[in-house]
């Protein structure tokens, strides 16, 4: 072992240190400075206020649970209701594949939690007229006496005469725009004509009454559609399947759609009281495979296939659970957390002085190195994951404190213990980090199995704390690996640390270990049986419990092995100083 | 720090040693009492004080309240559902607690509602949860296979990094015994049992397990090729291990407990109630009660799955003979 082999890899590790933090620091200034994020961490609702829900989908006459396709789709539809209703931020996932987690700041509307729970209502319903986006200007309104009336009683779904005056004032007065903000409602009379706005190609249509229930939908899927030969047209489209009773009404639908004009030959796919496609009828399908065409992207075809199968399989949702938090008791949660973290943090630093002295020191600096990481990837996590610090999450952080700063104990007791095998302190600290490390790899490789399994099965708010406590043991290691170790080899070569002041929490003396230089031309001499065992490498195992021989078996040994050694040890002392 | 420097050097070369694998049969029957008084804690006390998580109903915090007055609280709670019980208690200072039996999830918001006037705060102020009837099922099923999964796992991750099933085994008998006896002290404690408290009695066989390992690691050492030397059996290279790592064992236990301990502090007597505290009483416990299991109950329980092996069995009687000469 060559001097400068340790001083150097100790320098390069802390560099590396050096360059992680550096990154992190300007990926987040600059997040910051784009005003991407925040050098806050994102709060959980528990401590920032704000409702949680936790569902458990039901399909409605279907047998048991949702499938993982079925509640992501379910997802996507409560996003697209939650966000509708105008709640800004909220957030839905899955959790364990079988519930979905509605967390939103504020308190919701009863129509936003009844939007949520509803299950998806799909309808087909044929177009009769359509119209502008906007609500039409109060100057172009049609004048009261060219109104179109009811002549006699409507023959089918798409006659006109389903439109009563009233009806068609409601429909130019009709803004889409605001409507949208108000969140569509879901549920209209099936056998009543509705107006519905389609925001896809931003058009509003009066519908006729319902036709084909979406459940009668056997299967949707995006494709690249076949020309008449089978060949491939290079245009995505949408397969539809429907089942036999839905074969039956769609066949009658574009039989008589097939032969109507204008807008009247379309027929609308509603979702939630929106029209999510309004394609034309270009022949009677009559074997229940309708194929629809037209500008899609691999993606649209793909979005619009899976809302149709999702109004196949209606889902509504049971609260499991539904929690209203206050903004105050987040708060005060939030506070007790922090001022619980700082008194621990104080405690153990006592602690580690306490024991330890000067090293204790190197535990704080290392714990903070430890937190300032921690901090970074929270941060970061937060911005790139949309992570969210929860009280659980905050809990796991204070738990770690301790768990990091073992870490370090287990490796400083290391160090002791080669110490008291009489090694001088820069070897001892590199004996002593061969063996430790191996114990803190495993030790950690337990809590982050740990933490992963809890992240995967659990529930609740179990995550935010298994997910800290991953963290914090993975922020564990790196620091172990690029910070404590290459201070301590610094240290080590130090004349402080080196010579064991009393102080430096290494004084061989107090590990009773006898110094080698005693004054007055005294000289111990140094354990030669266990230097010559350690000094080859790759020493057999089988030697290892010899040398766990005690100090006094040792000298003992020593004293039997004549005087060349003492020579040796001389030399070795006078080179020290 | 002298001391215990001076006693840590005197454990470490075995000039002072703790009969830890000598008095094993003490030790065992001790952890089997408190294990078998554990389980009948709950059945004595009927069962664990379960919180609403698992019982389903519904909770209200208020904070900020002026006038700490429990009848405030159930006056509101009767207007509305006039054939409940409700539980009012002031948590902490300026806070209340409402738990009720089952309502219906609109029932729990008019009740938010209706407990933010009756107390005077706003309605900012007022922390509805409301838990449907399965939920708790839900919370102590996943629980269960997130136990089950991670005893399966960490046994096959020991057993393939110590190379020996039998320090596997012992480990996770200790756990085990860990986890049992906690959950006795907590149900004589008459916490109420909660998510977080289910958390931290996850995060208990992570730490023991954690402290199992660094001590295991250590006996690891000791005793790789103990058939190549003459000096101790196989049971006194353990016990040597458990005393050279016991000043460790005794700071990592004491370093991790503070922390834990300051959450308890802060979550009992400044916020009343709620994750912080159901959590790190779990923690506080089995911490102690993981460091103590190591040394008095997994260690010594490996040496005893190894002591009829064939090679220990020999090299024990070698030794007999070589004392018996000397």
């Amino acid at each position: 072992m060559s001097t400068t082999g340790p001083i150097k890899q100790a320098r390069k590790a802390l560099l590396w240190l050096g360059v992680i933090f550096l990154v992190s620091a300007l990926v987040l200034i600059g997040g910051v400075i784009g005003s991407k994020t925040t050098f806050a961490p994102k709060l959980a609702l528990d401590l920032e206020g704000g409702t949680q829900m936790i569902l458990a989908p039901r399909v409605q006459g279907g047998s048991g649970a949702a499938t993982q396709e079925q509640l992501d789709q379910a997802v996507e539809i409560i996003r697209q209701r939650v966000n509708g209703s105008g709640v800004s931020e909220a957030e839905i996932t899955t959790q364990s594949g079988r519930n979905v987690v509605v967390s939103m700041p504020g308190v919701p509307d009863a129509r936003t939690r009844q939007l949520i729970q509803a299950s998806a209502n799909m309808e087909f319903r044929p177009v009769i007229v359509a119209g502008a986006y906007e609500a039409t200007p109060q100057d172009q309104l049609t004048p009261e006496a060219d109104l179109p009336k009811p002549t006699e009683a409507p023959k089918n779904a798409s006659d006109t005469n389903w439109i009563t005056p009233e009806l068609f004032k409601q429909f130019e007065a009709y803004d889409c725009p605001t409507e949208e903000g108000k969140g569509a409602d879901t549920v209209h009379p099936a056998d009543k004509p509705m107006i519905s706005c389609s925001p896809g190609v931003g058009l509003k249509y009066i519908l006729g009454p319902l036709e084909v229930p979406g459940a009668n939908i056997a299967d949707a899927t995006s494709a690249m559609g076949r020309g008449q030969q089978g060949v491939v047209t290079g245009q995505w489209v949408v397969n539809l399947v429907f089942n036999p009773e839905g074969t039956k009404q769609f066949a009658e639908v574009t039989q008589r759609l097939i032969s109507l004009p204008g807008v009247q030959n379309q027929f609308a796919i509603v979702l939630d009281g929106t029209v999510i496609s309004a394609p034309t009828t270009n022949a009677v399908i009559a074997d229940g495979r309708a194929e629809i065409s037209g500008n899609f992207t691999e993606e649209s075809s793909k979005a619009l296939a899976d809302q149709l199968k999702f109004g196949a399989l209606p889902i509504s949702f049971d609260i499991q659970s539904e929690q209203q938090i206050s903004a105050t008791l987040g708060a005060d949660q939030l506070k007790g957390g922090l001022i619980a973290g700082l008194i621990g943090l104080l405690l153990v630093a006592i602690y580690s002085i306490f024991q330890y002295r000067m090293l204790g020191f190197v535990t704080i600096l290392s714990l903070i190195a430890s937190g300032v990481l921690t901090y970074l990837a929270i941060v970061l996590l937060g911005w790139s994951m949309n992570y969210r610090l929860s009280l659980a999450g905050v809990a796991g952080l204070i738990v770690s404190i301790g768990l990091i700063a073992d870490s370090f104990i287990v490796y400083f007791e290391r160090i002791r213990d080669e110490l008291r095998d009489g090694r001088p302190l820069p070897s001892a600290v590199e004996m002593g980090w061969k063996r430790a490390k191996r114990t803190i790899l495993a030790a950690k490789a337990v809590n982050i199995l740990a933490a992963v399994v809890l992240y995967v099965v659990a529930v609740g708010n179990v995550r935010g704390f298994a997910f800290t406590l991953g963290l914090t043991a993975i922020v564990d290691i790196v620091v172990v690996y690029l910070f404590t170790h290459p201070i301590l080899q610094l240290l080590s070569k130090t004349k402080f640390f080196g010579e064991g002041h009393r102080f430096s929490g290494l004084d061989p003396s107090l590990l009773g270990v006898v110094p080698l230089y005693q004054g007055a031309g005294k000289i111990r001499s140094f354990s030669t049986e266990a230097e010559s065992a350690r000094g080859k490498k790759n020493a057999s195992a089988a030697k290892e419990a010899e040398r766990r021989q005690t100090i006094a078996e040792r000298r003992q040994a020593a004293a039997h092995s004549g005087a060349t050694k003492h020579d040796d040890s001389a030399q070795k002392d006078s080179s020290n100083g | 720090m002298a001391n215990l420097a001076t006693w840590g050097n005197e454990l470490y070369t075995g000039k002072r040693s703790y009969p830890f694998v000598g008095k094993h049969n003490l030790w065992f029957a001790i952890a089997g009492l408190l294990v078998v008084l554990s389980i009948l804690v709950p059945i004595v006390k009927g069962g664990f004080n379960l919180g609403i998580d698992f019982r389903g109903g519904s909770e209200f915090t208020v904070s900020s309240v002026e006038h700490t007055d429990v009848a405030v609280g159930e006056n509101a709670v009767l207007a509305i559902a006039s054939d409940h019980h409700p539980r009012v208690t002031n948590i902490a200072a300026n806070t209340m607690r409402i738990q009720t039996d089952k309502l219906t999830d609109d029932q729990t918001l008019q009740i938010a509602e209706a407990l933010a006037s009756a107390y005077g705060v706003s309605k900012a102020d007022v922390t509805s949860t409301f838990v449907g009837p399965t939920w708790g099922q839900d919370v102590s099923k996943q629980a269960f296979i997130g136990l089950i999964v991670f005893v399966v796992l960490v046994a096959l991750l020991m057993a393939l990094y110590f190379r020996t099933w039998k320090m596997s085994l012992a480990a996770i008998i200790g756990l085990l015994t860990v986890v049992i006896i906690t959950a006795g002290i907590y149900a004589l404690s008459g916490f109420e049992v909660t998510p977080s408290a289910i958390i931290g009695f996850l995060t208990i066989l992570s730490y023991s397990l954690y402290d199992t390992v660094v001590v295991f690691d250590k006996i690891r050492e000791n005793t790789a090729g103990f058939v190549d030397q003459h000096k101790r059996s196989f049971s006194e290279l353990v016990n040597l291990g458990i005393n050279q790592t016991l000043v460790r064992s005794i700071n990592t236990s004491v370093v991790a407990v503070l922390p834990v301990a300051s959450i308890l502090f802060i979550g009992s007597y400044l916020l009343g109630a709620g994750t912080l505290k159901d959590l790190s009483l779990a923690l506080f416990v089995g911490i102690i009660v993981g460091t103590l299991a190591t040394v008095f109950v997994q260690a010594p329980l490996y040496a005893w799955l190894r002591h009829k092996d064939a090679d220990v069995l020999a090299h024990n009687k070698k030794i007999e003979l070589q004392r018996q000469s000397a």
